[in-house]
């Protein structure tokens, strides 16, 4: 039921062309057996990707965005689960405002949380330090899991859980047997789009990384600042391949959709 | 946890129940106050602090020196101009791009649209840097842009490190802000009225005109906002598309940072933008909250 017409198609080709085209790109100059940035035609070759394996600098600062992003995820799942749980379930003064100060990383620019950040680290004497750096992540990927968990849970039949507290049971065990089953979905799913954002996150970092604790965005962005070759293209293609796994995943346990939308498509 | 020390009126249900939200929201305001509110505060008494060369700041002393520069020095008001007419243009495009698009996508049936609506959202979770570097690498002198380009008898064109690669990349950053709302704006369409136009005699066109837009309109309007906002405030692809020259507010909040080391001047810099983000977020938050109060009143 296609009610397109031929224009419309057209325009719509030229969207999906240039929304692919620089991630295509990326993927494809990683193959090349050049020095330069080019697109291979006629042979392929891994040389760069061996290359990154071969650059201690881009390990370790895989390794820390990896240790960073399975951190903070986790950290934020913890905080965000009993913090929705208290809006979504309690009327009490201040729940709007709670609310608004745990999204609020949405409407500060990173920059702005990055700057400040810096400036506390320096005065608190927390500067280079990773369990730091984590919990500046924490904060920036918390709003992510606090909403998927959120709709989650405003967007089940609670009469299970009334159920089972007037039969006796107690708000702990409610929500061990009953809330939390119901929510899962919403908490893994939150949990990986917090994970895919904290591994992605650029501006924030560049500002409280230190060079032991720098992470591949930040790594990439230097490295790009000062010397562009296949080296970039080889660490940015595992990058996208790394993202769409985590997406596949994510679409499985909670549908990509509604992370994106909010609805089933 | 014995309460038999504290007097009977502590302990009582109702005063314990009370206390729930709190206990239960404690580890996140503990984070969000440590971590969000007083490095803002700290930053904002920095963009006052007297701030030397030599010396550099000084805690216990205060000017307006810094937010005067920002607002009167031609070259700050010259990064905040360029700021804002580069993220007005990238949001003008984004509308005229996104709002069609998502009605193209409206449009089309099933598989389709669940599956181009995911191709062109799914770049949203990919790291800003890998479609910046991949936008540096197709504007390149040897780019495939330039190539086609040639293909169409135009010679080599500079495009990196241009104002037109920085749109360029932020259009595609932004886009899928734009297409989101006006996407769930059309769901909520209602069918019935679009037929009942048509089977009155109204033309395509006018139904489109006088139907469908006044309805998207607010997801547009939002959409613009969030835009603009984004814009305004990105870091990583000025920093990678406009090369040592071209600054952004964001651009140079870095270089004050981290090059300069002039903090209290970057502070002033970071809480104007904070400012003027905020005041265009939040009026976002009014208009979409407006508009929902007002789907659910009719």
């Amino acid at each position: 039921m296609n009610r397109n017409g031929p224009l419309a198609l057209g325009f719509h080709t030229l969207v999906v062309a240039f929304m692919l085209a620089p991630l295509v790109v990326v993927c494809l100059v990683a193959f090349t057996p050049e020095n330069t940035l080019s697109v291979p035609t006629t042979s392929f070759s891994l040389r760069w990707f061996r290359a990154v394996f071969a650059h201690p600098d881009f390990l370790q600062s895989f390794q820390n965005s990896l240790w960073l992003a399975l951190g903070s995820a986790s950290i934020a799942t913890l905080t965000a689960v009993p913090a929705a749980l208290a809006i979504t379930r309690y009327q009490f003064r201040g729940r709007e405002a709670l609310n608004g100060l745990f999204l609020s990383p949405l409407i500060i620019p990173h920059l702005v949380l990055g700057v400040a950040l810096l400036r506390m680290f320096a005065v608190i004497g927390a500067s280079g330090s990773f369990g730091w750096l984590v919990l500046g992540h924490v904060v920036v990927v918390t709003p992510y899991v606090l909403r998927l968990v959120l709709a989650a849970m405003v967007g089940f039949d609670r009469s299970a859980e009334q159920a089972a507290l007037s039969l006796g049971a107690s708000p702990a065990t409610v929500f061990r047997r009953i809330t939390l089953p119901m929510i899962l979905p919403g908490v893994t799913g939150g949990w990986l789009l917090a994970f895919i954002n904290s591994f992605d996150e650029v501006t924030l970092s560049i500002f409280i990384t230190s060079p032991a604790t720098v992470t591949l965005p930040v790594r990439m962005y230097m490295y790009a600042t000062e010397s562009i070759d296949p080296l970039m293209a080889a660490v940015s293609a595992q990058m996208v391949a790394l993202t769409a796994a985590a997406m596949v995943l994510l679409d499985r346990i909670y549908g990509l959709d509604k992370v994106l939308v909010g609805e089933r498509t | 946890m014995s309460g038999a020390a504290l007097p009977a009126t502590s302990r009582s249900p109702a005063a314990a129940r009370a206390a729930r939200p709190w206990w239960l929201s404690a580890p996140a305001l503990v984070l969000f106050s440590g971590m969000v509110i007083v490095p803002l505060l700290m930053t904002a008494v920095l963009s006052f602090n007297v701030f030397d060369h030599t010396t550099g700041v000084k805690a216990g002393e205060f000017t307006l020196a810094h937010y005067s520069k920002v607002f009167t020095d031609p070259y700050y008001l010259g990064i905040f101009w360029h700021t804002f007419w580069v993220s007005g243009l990238t949001t003008l495009i984004c509308v005229l791009v996104g709002a069609p698009e998502a009605f193209v996508l409206s449009r089309m049936g099933p598989p389709w649209r669940a599956i181009f609506l995911l191709v062109v959202l799914a770049p949203l979770l990919v790291s800003v840097v890998v479609r910046a570097f991949g936008w540096s690498m197709l504007l390149g002198r040897e780019g495939l842009v330039n190539k086609l380009l040639a293909l169409l008898g135009i010679g080599a064109t500079k495009l990196l490190y241009t104002d037109a690669a920085i749109v360029i990349a932020l259009v595609h950053v932004m886009l899928p802000f734009m297409v989101i709302p006006v996407w769930t704006a059309l769901q909520k369409l209602d069918p019935a009225v679009t037929q009942a136009a048509l089977s009155l005699q109204a033309s395509q066109a006018t139904t489109l005109r006088r139907i469908i837009l006044p309805q998207i309109l607010p997801g547009v309007l939002s959409g613009s906002l969030l835009v603009f906002g984004l814009s305004a405030s990105a870091f990583a692809i000025p920093g990678l598309l406009g090369g040592r020259r071209l600054k952004m507010v964001a651009t140079v909040v870095y270089d004050e940072y981290l090059h300069e080391l002039n903090w209290p001047l970057g502070a002033a810099i970071a809480i104007t933008l904070l400012a003027a983000n905020l005041l265009v977020m939040l009026s976002y938050n009014r208009l979409v909250e407006g508009a929902y109060r007002k789907r659910m009143g009719a």
